[in-house]
């Protein structure tokens, strides 16, 4: 069993295979299940998360608060103007991410990864990333088990809890998850896979779980396309040939680390952040129907 | 290593919005559902940490009594728990507590009937997975993602081997083992993590040791 990504890539390169193919032998040696099993449940994720990505994009999706939803599809909308100036696919991995997450927050059914607050920017890229790249079903299935990789990693040696490790340990993880996985797709190296992670999650380093009136809305939605985007630049970074200074071990390390000093009111308690701007009290206040002044 | 499977991270399907705090809570809602065997006529659940500050916004309430009327973290049917759970006549009371506790998503969950009653707190520790971490006043770990025994007994020497040999003549093979006491001589609690499912005969079996009190089996 690899216990950290340097393991992880060692085992890759002296196997002379991708990191989904570790991650897949591994399962199997764990659990004990066949590669047709392993794969099935992996494909029946994969397949949830595409019914997210097509319900937030095509259809009117509403949270039950509000606060949320029809972003992805407006985004959708401009991107077809052909104004936009980010370009197509990164816009595309934007609005999908977001509109994983939209449906998430309209307690839609999805597949967490690594948890439903982030859920968006793994399968955000992936479908953007499938316009281009046209992979076939089993290289979308190795990617998610690419990101699962990575993920398995941050979960066993951090965290992947907003609770305990602020958004870093969400949104973060994710993002350096989908950032390693689109280095695979895209044919990079398993080392380029873990300076694209290192990168990305660089960037999200010290990043609080703050959501207004506690729920996975705001600002998660927008958090899940900005790390979106945050994973296609990292993975293109990677694929440049541009290495991290900080090992991407140490990067996560260091992400663990903040999140034990992050103070709690900043750890998904909905006390701190923009949880606790003025906008964000009058929201919550709002929702539940309870007086600011009590709050 | 807490986590030890690739659907840890890229899972589980659930219904939104968050996996600590609605799938994990189902999850945790139907360990106790499971431990307690049928379905129950009052469920008191306290909050802790961050469900307690958050628990209406993540639907934390409907999931974990989505869990206790017994349904999976993507069943639909958990958006109308708390209405379901009225219907069949079960009494839900819940509170946010202001208490401290080791992890900051903690729910203390005591459901029971006119015969019985159990308390188990569990914890969400991320992406959907949940611990055990208390039985009727015993410390435990319990991931809940292995099949496993609970076994309350004597605790008198020949308790284990007695279990151990039954598991062993049915070629069950244990994967983790905890044994724990309130008091010396009382009761006791052994947690079996098992590699296989333990079928009816097996369970009998225990159940028919002198020594051995209550058994409940969790599935995979």
């Amino acid at each position: 069993m690899f216990r950290n990504v340097a393991e992880l890539i060692e085992l890759a390169e002296s196997k002379n295979c991708k990191i989904s193919e570790i991650m897949i032998q591994q399962e199997m040696d764990v659990t004990g299940r066949s590669r047709e099993e392993v794969l099935g449940f992996m494909d029946r994720n994969l397949r949830v998360m595409e019914e997210a990505v097509m319900r937030g994009i095509t259809e009117d999706v509403k949270s039950h608060s509000g606060l949320t939803g029809g972003d992805g599809k407006l985004l959708q909308t401009y991107i077809k103007s052909g104004k936009s100036l980010s370009g197509e696919l990164m816009l595309d991995a934007v609005s999908k991410a977001m509109a994983t997450n939209e449906v998430n927050a309209a307690m839609g059914t999805i597949c967490a990864t690594p948890t439903a607050g982030s859920a968006g920017v793994v399968p955000g890229t992936l479908f953007a990333l499938k316009e281009k790249l046209n992979p076939t079903r089993e290289q979308m299935i190795e990617y998610l088990f690419a990101a699962g990789a990575f993920g398995f990693v941050v979960a066993n040696n951090a965290s992947i809890s907003g609770a305990a490790g602020g958004c870093q340990a969400e949104v973060g993880s994710a993002t350096g998850m989908a950032a390693a996985a689109i280095v695979e797709l895209a044919g990079g190296s398993p080392s380029q896979s873990a300076e694209a992670m290192a990168i990305a999650l660089k960037n999200m380093l010290g990043l609080v779980c703050d959501p207004v009136a506690g729920l996975v809305e705001v600002p998660c939605v927008k958090r899940n396309a900005m790390g979106a985007s945050n994973a296609i630049v990292a993975a293109d970074m990677a694929l440049a040939g541009i290495v991290s200074r900080i090992p991407c071990d140490e990067v996560i390390d260091a992400m663990y680390k903040i999140g034990l000093t992050m103070p709690s009111a900043l750890r998904e308690t909905a006390l701190g952040g923009l949880a606790a701007t003025p906008t964000g009290r009058e929201l919550e206040a709002k929702i539940f129907g309870i007086p600011l002044n009590e709050k | 290593m807490k986590y030890k499977s690739v659907f840890d991270i890229i899972g589980p399907i659930m219904i939104g919005p968050s996996s600590s705090h609605t799938a994990g809570a189902a999850r945790i809602g139907r360990v106790a559902r499971s431990l307690f065997g049928r379905k129950p006529k009052y469920a008191t659940i306290s909050f802790y940490g961050s469900f307690a500050k958050t628990y209406r916004g993540h639907g934390t309430d409907v999931a974990i009594v989505g869990g206790i009327l017994d349904y999976d973290t993507f069943d639909t049917r958990i958006v109308d728990a708390l209405t379901i759970a009225k219907q069949e006549g079960i009494e839900v009371k819940m509170t946010a507590e202001d208490a401290i506790t080791d992890h900051p998503n903690t729910a203390r969950v005591i459901i029971g009937d006119e015969t019985d009653r159990i308390e188990v707190v569990g914890i969400s520790i991320g992406g959907g997975k949940i611990e055990i971490t208390e039985l009727n006043g015993f410390e435990l770990r319990l991931s809940g993602n292995h099949p496993a025994l609970l076994i309350v007994h004597n605790d008198k020497y020949g308790a284990i081997a007695g279990v151990a040999n039954i598991l062993a003549k049915h070629e069950i093979n244990i994967g983790h083992m905890e044994v724990s006491r309130k008091e010396k001589g009382k009761e006791a609690l052994m947690v079996i993590e098992i590699d296989q499912n333990a079928d009816e005969i097996i369970i009998n079996e225990l159940n028919s040791l002198p020594i051995v009190q209550q058994v409940v089996k969790i599935h995979d």
